[in-house]
């Protein structure tokens, strides 16, 4: 099980987040009319062996949207800040 | 080579075993060949085989970083079925299933496919509706498929739970009877032996560190045994197949995700058919040795890691149980993880890339088992001759551009929801 040091409720455990995806991927602003800026947005991913920026939301707890970095081969994750403060 | 026959084994026998035949040679790597498929897994030794026996294409080579047998051919739960809705699925799954129902005599291995049939409960009438409408384009495409209701679910499976009790009551079933299983060892090794009886190099522990480009085209391959000159590269190593994606400047909308599977103890014979649970995501087999082999959700984040989570142990438990109250005391042996290549339609992607000769086999999420033989056929075909095989003409990597996606569960495009 992953456990997440939530920066408002503190340590938890996995089974109270909802996952959200790369967090590394830019959306385009909304007027943006080039669709190779949203086929890469909805659809491509770096998908690294390695250190993966991800969105995790703590559904069950204070409800933030969180930006959490984990490494996808060991799941040590090594920082957790909430996503609003966060830069893609 | 000499071919597996009743009087091989006799012959054999009375030599005292002495004098059998590796099933393939330990190749080490030429300098170069005409085509190299990356990856040794089922789809790789597949497309191995039929690049030679359908194409001619005999100087081959197939290179795997592990063991054959080793990666995901190993780790699934050996489920095979055509009972697919979407037009470009629904006829590759089924040519799939023709190639099945020959393999063991096209290689001259016992892969042990048994048709014994799968059904996905119904536990709803809308449900079995929308399961009405899937046999329909199942039947119209030439496949079996039929709608059971409850009684007749009842007399095939008596074992699920039917009780007054039960938390989402039976309603039906659709059954597909020549679905079934296979021993998935014995694929990879059929294949593998296959090819290496046209000619095909078989390398193992011999991983991709990199490509030889030549102007926009690849034209080898680095290893950890050296570069290696090809005329075509094919890759086929699902589960990794960002990685090698991005060495050859490939991005691809692809996620890894982990899958893990399960099998209980040795039983008596208990689950006759391949059972799956309409109510949630479960479906459970019994293997030769007795042992009840299921399987559930994705974990649900990306992983790289062949290992799994134990929230999802509990799910799947769960899920089992409220299906099957029957096993709720049987003893889970082992558990264990895959690493599949998730895309965002859950659909595979195979075909040639903007890359001059590099071609793509991946992306299979959890299907590609029961796709074996379809996905080397095509790709094979899409190696050989430049151009992707009909069959797989819905499979292109430009669908997600396009807007042609084939989203069978209608999940939309988070890779992790498939």
């Amino acid at each position: 099980m992953l456990r997440f040091e939530c920066p408002c409720c503190g340590p938890r455990d996995h089974d109270e987040f909802r996952y959200g995806g790369d967090a590394s991927v830019r959306r385009p602003a909304h007027d943006d009319p080039d669709p190779e800026a949203w086929y890469a947005y909805v659809y491509v991913r770096k998908n690294p062996a390695g250190l993966h920026r991800e969105f995790w939301q703590h559904v069950t707890g204070c409800r933030q949207w969180l930006v959490v970095e984990r490494d996808t081969r060991t799941h040590v994750i090594s920082t957790v800040t909430f996503a609003r403060a966060s830069q893609a | 080579m000499a071919p597996y026959s009743a009087f091989s084994i006799l012959r054999n026998a009375l030599s005292g075993q002495k004098n059998w035949q590796r099933a393939w040679r330990a190749a080490e790597p030429k300098r170069s060949y005409d085509v190299i498929v990356v990856g040794g897994g089922g789809h790789g030794l597949a497309t191995a085989f039929y690049l030679a026996e359908n194409h001619g294409v005999r100087n081959v080579a197939v290179l795997e970083k592990g063991y054959i047998g080793g990666g995901n051919v190993g780790r699934n739960t050996t489920v095979i079925r055509s009972n697919y809705l979407l037009d470009g699925n629904t006829q590759f799954y089924e040519f799939s299933m023709k190639l099945w129902e020959g393999m063991s005599q096209a290689l001259n291995f016992n892969v042990m496919f048994s048709q014994r049939g799968q059904l996905v409960t119904a536990h709803s009438a809308d449900q079995l509706d929308g399961f009405g409408h899937r046999a329909n384009i199942m039947r119209l495409n030439g496949i079996d498929a039929d709608i059971l209701d409850r009684d007749d679910v009842r007399r095939l499976v008596p074992y699920l739970d039917f009780s007054d009790t039960a938390r989402f009551p039976i309603h039906g079933a659709i059954f597909q009877g020549r679905a079934g299983t296979a021993r998935h060892d014995a694929v990879a090794w059929g294949y593998a032996r296959a090819a290496d009886g046209h000619g095909v190099d078989i390398i193992q522990n011999c991983e991709v560190t990199g490509f030889i480009r030549d102007g926009n085209g690849i034209v080898g391959v680095e290893t950890t045994k050296g570069r290696i000159g090809a005329g075509k590269v094919g890759l086929a190593v699902a589960g990794h197949t960002s990685m090698l994606g991005a060495k050859a400047r490939l991005e691809l909308p692809i996620e890894s995700h982990v899958l893990q599977a399960f099998v209980t103890e040795p039983l008596k014979p208990l689950v006759d058919h391949v059972v799956a649970y309409g109510a949630d995501h479960f479906y459970v087999s019994q293997s030769d040795k007795g042992g009840l082999v299921f399987g559930g959700n994705l974990d649900g984040y990306n992983s790289y890691a062949q290992r799994g989570n134990l929230g999802v142990v509990r799910e799947v438990a769960e899920a089992a149980i409220a299906l099957m109250p029957c096993i709720s005391r049987i003893r889970l042996l082992r558990h264990w993880g895959g690493v599949m290549d998730m895309t965002p339609d859950a659909s595979p992607i195979i075909c040639p890339t903007p890359v001059d000769g590099l071609y793509l086999n991946g992306g299979w999420c959890y299907g590609g088992f029961k796709a074996t033989p379809a996905s080397g056929w095509c790709f094979a075909h899409t190696i050989a001759t430049g151009k992707p095989h009909p069959l797989i003409a819905a499979y292109g990597l430009d669908r997600f551009r396009t807007g042609r996606t084939l989203d069978e569960a209608g999940a939309g495009p988070s890779a992790w929801l498939q």
